[in-house]
């Protein structure tokens, strides 16, 4: 152990508390925020899908994640392909009369 | 013009109350008519730490219901003339508080008072909600900790969308008022700092008081620390942020700027 080291404080915690703090509310900010920006996404989203694949309600999840300096929206769509077989063949008819 | 400013933290004893007092007998020193109300119906607590417990006969409920008037539910202060006190009921009723009623209640004290300093409850129930909910201003209250701090976030966000100037599009002016704080602890990097919580929370700072001992002989004693000991340090922080509060511009002290030279080496390594 080096001279130094005995002045070094020991409990230099503050800065951790500030990451996890600053981590934690960038997350909060939005999720609960007056705008709700994760639940008004996840309905648009779930409602653009849903005009053209039957989808459960639930299949669509938005999430917001940081990491350091960048945030990253992540949306994770859950369709059984059959479903997307299906959709495409109502459209088919569409299409052509258009 | 009157001002309604509300005391709020979400996190329940981080000193909403006592800051209350403290700025409302600070203020009403510097010659405004100022009342202040409690919001804490069922736990209420401000009219002790003003020393006028055994004063209360009507309350911010019997008034908001018409069942008494606000001239006989005021409380005035013995010591400044100019301070007022309109308690809380201790109902244990929550839905005894109609939103009409408090409307009604802050409209009468908008005319009588230059200031009116509503202290919320903790939380973000209902209670919290009408506290904040006719202010023109707040003073968000947080400590240096992390649950503090996140629970102060949440409140301004609240603010930000639940009171009436924020659905009518009109900014409410929200400023931080830093207690507990211990500078021994944050320069030796133990203790978020006046420029972390600053930056996490990112509004303006209205004051920084630090823990004192002479908080908690004031509210023994049942006096604002503003009128006890306005000289103590604490005493001065509340005093310098009632000032900023009424628009003057009052230069910052971090508590305990005088240092050792031990603790000056010890900060300086913390912030490296």
């Amino acid at each position: 152990m080096s001279l130094f080291g005995l002045f070094k404080p020991r409990n230099a915690t503050a800065p951790v508390a500030r990451e996890r703090l600053q981590i934690l509310l960038a997350h909060e900010r939005v999720a609960l925020g007056p705008d709700n920006l994760i639940a008004v996404l996840r309905d648009e989203i779930l409602a653009t899908i849903a005009k053209h694949v039957e989808i459960a309600p639930d299949a669509v999840k938005v999430t917001m994640g940081q990491q350091g300096a960048v945030s990253t929206l992540e949306i994770d769509v859950d369709i059984p392909t059959e479903k997307i077989a299906a959709g495409l063949a109502r459209q088919a008819p569409a299409k052509a009369v258009a | 013009m009157s001002k309604v400013v509300v005391v709020t933290s979400g996190k329940g004893g981080v000193g909403k109350t006592t800051s209350t007092a403290a700025l409302g007998a600070a203020l009403a020193r510097a010659g405004n008519r100022v009342c202040v109300v409690d919001f804490d119906v069922g736990l209420r607590n401000l009219d002790l730490v003003m020393g006028a417990e055994r004063r209360v006969v009507y309350d911010l409920i019997n008034v908001a219901n018409g069942d008494a008037k606000l001239a006989q539910a005021l409380i005035r202060d013995k010591r400044v003339d100019t301070l007022s006190l309109l308690a809380a009921s201790q109902t244990r009723d929550k839905d005894a508080l109609s939103e009409e009623g408090v409307a009604r209640v802050v409209d009468e004290l908008r005319g009588l008072f230059d200031y009116v300093l509503c202290d919320s409850p903790a939380g973000i129930e209902r209670g919290a909600l009408l506290a904040m909910r006719f202010a023109d201003e707040a003073v968000v209250v947080t400590n240096p900790e992390v649950s503090s701090v996140r629970d102060s976030d949440r409140i301004i966000g609240l603010l930000d969308s639940k009171t009436l100037r924020a659905e009518q599009g009109q900014r409410l002016q929200k400023q931080l008022l830093l207690t507990r704080f211990d500078p021994g602890r944050a320069s030796r990097g133990e203790m978020l700092g006046v420029a972390d919580v600053l930056e996490i929370l990112s509004i303006p700072l209205l004051g920084i008081v630090p823990e004192s001992e002479e908080i908690l002989r004031a509210s023994n004693i049942g006096a604002p620390i503003t009128i006890n000991a306005a000289t103590s340090q604490a005493g001065r922080s509340y005093e310098d942020a009632a000032r900023r509060l009424m628009g003057e511009s009052v230069p910052m002290l971090v508590p305990g700027e005088k240092k050792s030279l031990l603790n000056r080496i010890l900060g300086r390594r913390a912030a490296a």
